[in-house]
């Protein structure tokens, strides 16, 4: 433990020795961070006298908390060339081979890198922070709560990790400092909406609301830090001197990935498709659980919760009633409202953004998108009780029959994006980051074509033509 | 020691950089890798010091495979790389204390090694200046103390004189037959060809990722060039005639006043094709080996391979 850290250390004692004897890094960054605050200040005390003029009592008190973190997240933008030169940089200046022929581990060297990239912005912006908070501190705003100053500093750590272990990685897969900074686009843009989210969040919300935002950011953030190491490869860095991209090679893997051994579609069907299936075992178990908790605490919530937000008379009770009932009567058109083809592609969309989504997230917002769904699925069974009706019967004859084949449909296909996630950051030694990436999408491809897809077909015909028979059935009474 | 067998590695799994290479090095010996640029020279090292996994074939360097146990690959391999790969705002000194940390030297031993090092290659004045002030030669001599800084049993050298004057470059070669003496394994790739000849025990070419030829300089004279080659000068014109010639002798090439013959067991043969020149009352001045350089050997083989004419 102590050799590993005192490794770390020296990979990243010499990369600070190096960056602060370069003055052409550390005059621009100090010149940026030492001024913006000043700007920033200056910025403050004319919104403040405007909005002391015409108003905005709800901006004015939470301007100074939103300053503090957009002044955070500055010098993050701009000192990130220290992480994107990480180890491209080394690379096109020839210093990177001395240093992966020696001894030095892997992990070691990533987390040394990591550490400087993670150091020297966190540094910057904290100081920009300091600075501001000097400033207003003279100023006749309301100052934030140590509290509120602790969330955002924290929540300046989580950005600076996050964005440095995107960069990161983005310096070990790139093969030109130009192209990594190229790149830096797709690490800044994304955390400036973050950032606006977070924003919301401050105005609209409680700080407490912020403790979401850090723990989500840094779960991401953990997330990239574990991607980055389980596909940092000394091979990588060497083996590539300029980006190709191999249409044909991408082509020929998918496909013979997708389509296995098989030679037919039965055969496919007999046995490939079951040894995806089986690969899914361990995720669909995740699924299917995190599935069954989020049904039954929707529910819970719902039944205990609702009646509290709304009161719940035996009027209202009834007005609910004659509101469902109006609805079933629709249901004897929704054919014709809603044809099975178009439902089938709402379904179909859906899981295409569960892995979309899942893709940009590690499978995170996949999962989140799932759950919300699922959740709703208990809510209604919730309110179904609430209004006096079975939530039993209302399973079994709403939402069953076709859930059969659509919630089978949805969980093997979040099982499956959270399996492409999965992999992206387990350590893979003989395959690169774009062919896991690859594989894993053609596996992903595999349960879609061959199973989500017929099933939310066959869903969508029952979910049209069949179940709002059985509701009627269920529910004579209505 | 260094063994490889069908050693391979392939990119973008299409092209093989490396293909079937075979080579076997001795503790206390030199072998020299020659080819053009691009003919897979530098992968190969990159694979006998575990930077690169081959695709097909094995390695086994200072007694560990290269793909088992890269971690004691590198710590008992010393590289010197293609590029110099100094960091130029880092003063010699520093460089040498940085990767003998890296290497896991006590400050003791990297104390003493810096300082032999810096001294030996003549850059103890220069220690406390900024790499990126040094020469070209400068520079590679100090990146050739950073791949001695552990004392490494194997050594791959890739051009190890380049850019360096020309007492550097002899300095450079007197440490490297220095520490064949100390029975490190060495490879050197180079494009200089005297330097090879001066230095290697064998010789390996390389061509489009294939070995085209290994074994001593001797043998690949013989193997591209032929039987060795002698010649007779004459104080005068001299007519042989028809010369009877001993089993395993023939006429390469005839002037007025010298014969060239092409003798396949010199040692065994040479005596009695002296004497027959005598009892002819040849005016015979000298009798001597006919020299051949590896160069003709190098451009043979290119050529050989190329499918074009080799211009002697």
């Amino acid at each position: 433990m102590q050799r590993s850290s005192s490794t770390i250390w020296m990979v990243a004692q010499r990369e600070f020795l190096d960056q602060f004897r370069d003055w052409r890094i550390v005059v621009p960054m100090f010149v940026l961070v030492t001024l913006f605050p000043f700007i920033a200040d200056d910025t403050t005390r004319q919104a403040v006298n405007f909005m002391n003029r015409f108003g905005g009592d709800l901006i004015l008190d939470h301007l100074i908390p939103f300053v503090v973190l957009v002044i955070g997240f500055f010098p993050l933008s701009f000192t990130l060339v220290v992480a994107l030169e990480s180890f491209v940089g080394e690379k096109e200046r020839g210093t990177i081979e001395p240093l992966l022929s020696s001894p030095i581990e892997d992990t070691h060297m990533y987390l040394g890198k990591l550490l400087v990239g993670i150091a020297t912005p966190l540094v910057f912006s904290y100081a920009s922070i300091v600075i501001y908070l000097i400033l207003v501190s003279h100023r006749n705003v309301q100052f934030p709560s140590p509290y509120m100053l602790a969330l955002i500093f924290l929540l300046t750590f989580a950005h600076a990790v996050l964005m440095v272990s995107s960069a990161i990685i983005i310096s070990v897969q790139a093969t030109s400092i130009r192209a990594a900074n190229l790149l830096a686009s797709f690490v800044v843009v994304p955390v400036a909406f973050l950032l606006q989210g977070e924003t919301v969040l401050i105005f609209w919300g409680n700080e407490d609301v912020l403790w979401y935002a850090i723990v989500g950011v840094t779960l991401l953030a953990i997330l990239l830090v574990r991607l980055g190491l389980s596909h940092f490869r000394r091979e990588y860095l060497l083996g590539r001197e300029i980006d190709t991209i191999n249409f044909r090679w991408i082509g020929r893997t998918f496909r013979d990935r997708f389509r296995g051994q098989a030679g037919s579609i039965v055969e496919w069907y007999r046995t490939e498709l079951p040894i995806t299936l089986r690969q899914l075992r361990q995720p669909l178990m995740i699924v299917i659980a995190l599935g069954v908790i989020a049904g039954i605490v929707s529910y819970m919530w719902v039944v205990t919760n609702v009646p509290t937000y709304i009161d719940l008379t035996p009027e209202r009770v009834d007005q609910f009633k004659t509101f469902i009932a109006d609805n079933l009567t629709n249901l004897d058109s929704l054919g014709e409202r809603l044809p099975a083809p178009v439902l089938f592609y709402h379904n179909a969309r859906t899981t295409v953004a569960f892995l979309l989504l899942g893709l940009v997230s590690f499978g995170t917002l996949g999962l989140t998108l799932f759950i919300g769904n699922i959740a709703l699925v208990g809510g209604v069974l919730g309110a179904a009780h609430l209004v006096g009706y079975s939530p039993l019967l209302a399973f079994v004859a709403g939402i069953l029959p076709h859930g059969i084949f659509e919630l089978t449909a949805i969980f093997l296909a979040t099982a499956a994006t959270l399996r492409v996630a999965a992999k992206l950051v387990t350590p893979q030694t003989d395959k690169s980051l774009g062919e896991t990436l690859l594989l894993s999408l053609a596996d992903w491809f595999r349960i879609f074509v061959g199973i989500v897809l017929p099933f939310l077909a066959v869903a969508a015909v029952i979910e049209i033509y069949l179940t709002p028979v059985l509701i009627k059935l269920a529910f004579p009474y209505l | 020691m260094i063994e490889t067998n069908d050693l391979s590695k392939q990119f973008n799994n299409d092209f093989w950089a490396v293909d079937g290479v075979t080579l076997n090095v001795q503790p206390g010996k030199i072998l020299a890798l020659l080819g053009q640029n691009g003919a897979g020279k530098t992968t190969t090292v990159r694979m006998l010091t575990a930077l690169l996994r081959p695709t097909r074939g094995w390695a086994r360097v200072a007694g560990y495979d290269v793909t088992q146990k890269p971690q004691e690959i590198r710590a008992n391999v010393g590289v010197l790389t293609e590029q110099h790969g100094l960091y130029m705002r880092m003063t010699g000194d520093e460089y040498l204390e940085f990767f003998g940390k890296v290497y896991g030297l006590d400050p003791h031993a990297r104390k003493t090694r810096s300082d032999y090092l810096l001294q030996y290659f003549g850059l103890a004045e220069a220690s406390g200046r900024r790499c990126g002030e040094y020469s070209k030669g400068m520079k590679q001599k100090l990146a050739l103390a950073r791949a001695l800084m552990h004392d490494p049993s194997v050594l791959l050298l890739d051009e190890p004189t380049s850019a360096m004057d020309p007492e550097s470059s002899r300095l450079v070669r007197d440490e490297i037959a220095r520490l064949r003496s100390s029975q490190r394994t060495i490879i050197i790739c180079t494009h200089n060809l005297a330097e090879a000849e001066a230095l290697a025990d064998s010789i390996a070419i390389i061509y489009r990722g294939k070995i085209l030829l290994n074994g001593t300089l001797d043998e690949l004279k013989r193997v591209v060039l032929g039987p060795v080659e002698y010649e007779a000068k004459f104080a005068r014109d001299f007519d042989a005639g028809d010369l009877d010639l001993p089993q395993g002798v023939t006429l390469a090439a005839r002037n007025s006043d010298s014969l060239r013959f092409r003798v396949e067991a010199p040692q065994a043969v040479n005596p009695t094709l002296v004497h027959a020149l005598a009892s002819r009352n040849a005016p015979l001045v000298s009798f001597q080996e006919v020299p051949r350089r590896l160069e003709q050997v190098y451009l043979k083989t290119m050529a050989d391979a190329q499918g074009v004419a080799y211009a002697a």
